[in-house]
């Protein structure tokens, strides 16, 4: 695992949600949206820092709490973006909500990418679906400083072209020169796609990996995972350069209510991202 | 530290000064006919013959509905969304006549609870406020294996006091600071005789010899996790399962809990209750998407944490005391003493 560092910073704060402020809702595809949070309290902007991949436990008041990965990078500090599925009760709530409506906010928690085990290195981002929230956190990063990266590739599989997430954002990456940007669709029943069709391991094919210095980040559901990781270890890239970010009913983001066990570690804590190499022996983690 | 001794009919005035300074809890018959910790009131005597509460003590530190915060949702109100800590009680309580078990199922909690990373504000603050007074078991039932457990039926490892019952005496043992104090305080100065000391040693021998059930805990911590997951017996195991969580809930170190939020007009509470991994709903997503679907999948679970899992984070022996009330109560007789012994074979 990677080393710990005591988070303890105070035990009576770490369950009670700070307020946040909902600064703006950007509509994304259906049933999706992306809000812009601020904290209230000005101490708490400038104290709250993150790493990709971690998340926060969000409260909308009078329904409950619920985790939540963060989608915007640390390099843009204010705005927290979480970007949401109406889904479940709490989601539902916060999709009634309005502009300049307070939502609670505890964290950040867990285990991010580990930004300074990446500088330097060739990346490959493979996210699938709504697992690209979480990692647009990371690409975020990595384009804010860009110079410190070797070669990037994103690859991005959606499951039609209505179902691309930060649509516009994303089709922008396509005339940069300083990364490769490769995006598929699982069906296009219309014909309009003009990238490519098929799942993302499709993706591949073409795409030179240097396996000794390319570090990879995936973010997606467990059936992306078992066939991008099987695709990875064909490219001989090793499991110690593979991280994933897995996802748990986290209640309590503090390793303490037991809801997000994964073997003997706790998602919340431990996680969310893993080094595949510590948990492949896991056979339920994926 | 030296070990004291008072006469058993001096017992409950003992128990009764005590509660100048101390909540004290003991162990009483409830209408249902099974033992459960109450209040020490004018009328309850204790029972030196009982076997052990139905319920286990963890409920203390643990409660199984905890009121977190409380609320306004009233836009008018000036502290309107924001939470504030409910007020609980957390004054000195002495459990009296606790098993040396369930005073070991403390210690096995509190690795989850208490550890650098986190302290669990709530656990930590009931924990430092309990005082645990152990009684020695004499007469161990037909379903303990404490002894297997890394226990036993005068084990003093979680204690802050152990009692020995010697007839008409009763042998004091101070083990922690705490309990030292409470006995300062409760003016229990008299000197147990070597004689006495003497017939304690033998109790507890003979009571260690009267565990008739053992199993062998040897092998799990060098045992293959991936192995054990993937072990035959399982579906064996978890056939007759009917994910009731009685276990779960009865289990002295089961700890999950959920966190939920309770509204009432305009005004609510966060409350954390206890959960349980046996339940589909523990790990279900909102998104719909369910890591342990299936019940041998949460069977399994459970006894892989137990026995495994936390075997190989905390370096602190099983996550079982050994308390026989899972399979006492299991109403389909699964046992946790063959579920060791297969996957220690």
């Amino acid at each position: 695992m990677e080393s710990r560092e005591s988070i303890n910073k105070d035990i009576d704060l770490i369950f009670k949600p700070n307020l946040a402020r909902i600064e703006r809702i950007l509509p994304q595809m259906e049933g999706h949206r992306l809000f812009q949070l601020r904290f209230v309290d000005e101490d708490a902007v400038n104290a709250f820092a993150h790493k990709p991949g971690q998340f926060i436990e969000l409260t909308v008041f009078g329904v409950g709490e619920a985790p939540i990965s963060i989608s915007s990078p640390p390099s843009r500090p204010g705005i927290i973006e979480i970007c949401v599925r109406k889904a479940g009760s709490v989601t539902g709530a916060l999709f009634e909500l309005q502009k300049g409506d307070h939502v609670g906010l505890r964290g950040p928690f867990g285990h991010g990418f580990p930004l300074e085990t990446l500088k330097g290195k060739d990346l490959l981002l493979v996210a699938g679906g709504l697992g690209m929230a979480p990692l647009r956190s990371l690409f975020q990063a990595v384009l804010d400083d860009r110079k410190n990266y070797g070669d990037i590739v994103l690859m991005y599989g959606a499951r039609n072209p209505d179902d691309v997430l930060f649509k516009y954002e994303l089709l922008g990456l396509m005339n940069r020169t300083d990364l490769k940007y490769l995006l598929s669709v699982d069906v296009d029943d219309e014909g309009i796609w003009r990238q490519y069709v098929g799942v993302v391991t499709g993706l591949f094919k073409g795409v030179q990996l240097n396996s000794e210095n390319t570090f990879c980040a995936l973010c997606g559901p467990p059936i992306m995972y078992r066939f991008v990781i099987e695709e990875l270890l064909k490219r001989d890239i090793p499991k110690e350069q593979v991280f994933v970010s897995l996802e748990r009913m986290m209640k309590c983001g503090v390793g303490k209510c037991g809801h997000c066990a994964i073997g003997e570690y706790y998602c919340c804590t431990d996680g969310p991202v893993f080094r595949y190499s510590d948990i492949s022996h896991i056979k339920e983690a994926i | 530290m030296t070990d004291k001794m008072i006469k058993k009919d001096q017992f409950m005035g003992f128990l009764h000064k005590l509660k100048n300074d101390y909540n004290v809890f003991i162990p009483a018959k409830e209408d249902d006919n099974f033992y459960n910790f109450t209040a020490l009131g004018e009328k309850e005597t204790f029972d030196f013959d009982y076997k052990n509460t139905r319920l286990s003590p963890k409920s203390f530190a643990l409660p199984q509905s905890e009121k977190m915060f409380e609320f306004s949702l009233n836009k008018s109100d000036k502290d309107a969304n924001i939470l504030r800590e409910a007020a609980s009680d957390s004054s000195n309580t002495a459990i009296v006549g606790i098993r040396p078990c369930d005073a070991n199922a403390f210690k096995v909690i509190n690795a989850n609870f208490d550890n650098p990373e986190f302290r669990d504000p709530w656990w930590t603050k009931h924990r430092d406020s309990l005082t645990l007074i152990g009684l020695g078991c004499n007469e161990p039932d037909s379903t303990c294996f404490c002894t297997s457990a890394g226990g036993g039926p005068f084990d003093e490892k979680g204690l802050d006091i152990l009692l020995f019952d010697l007839d008409e005496h009763i042998l004091i043992r101070p083990i922690t600071k705490k309990g030292g104090k409470l006995l300062e305080t409760a003016d229990i100065n008299q000197e147990a005789d070597s004689s006495l000391k003497q017939k304690a040693d033998e109790v507890k021998a003979a009571s260690e010899k009267k565990i008739s059930s053992h199993v062998a805990t040897d092998k799990l911590k060098s045992k293959n996790a991936l192995e054990l997951f993937n072990a035959s017996f399982w579906d064996d195991i978890a056939f007759s399962c009917i994910n009731c969580g009685t276990c779960t809930f009865l289990c002295p170190t089961c700890w999950c809990f959920d966190i939920q939020d309770e509204v009432n007009y305009d005004q609510g509470d966060r409350i954390r209750n206890w959960d349980s991994c046996m339940f589909p709903l523990f790990t279900l997503h909102a998104s719909g998407h369910n890591p342990r679907p299936e019940k041998v999948q949460r069977v399994r679970q459970r006894f892989m944490h137990k026995l495994k899992y936390y075997v190989d984070k905390y370096d602190n022996g099983i996550a079982c005391v050994g308390c026989g009330r899972c399979v006492k109560y299991c109403p389909v007789n699964i046992d946790i003493r063959e579920v060791i012994r297969l996957m220690n074979e």
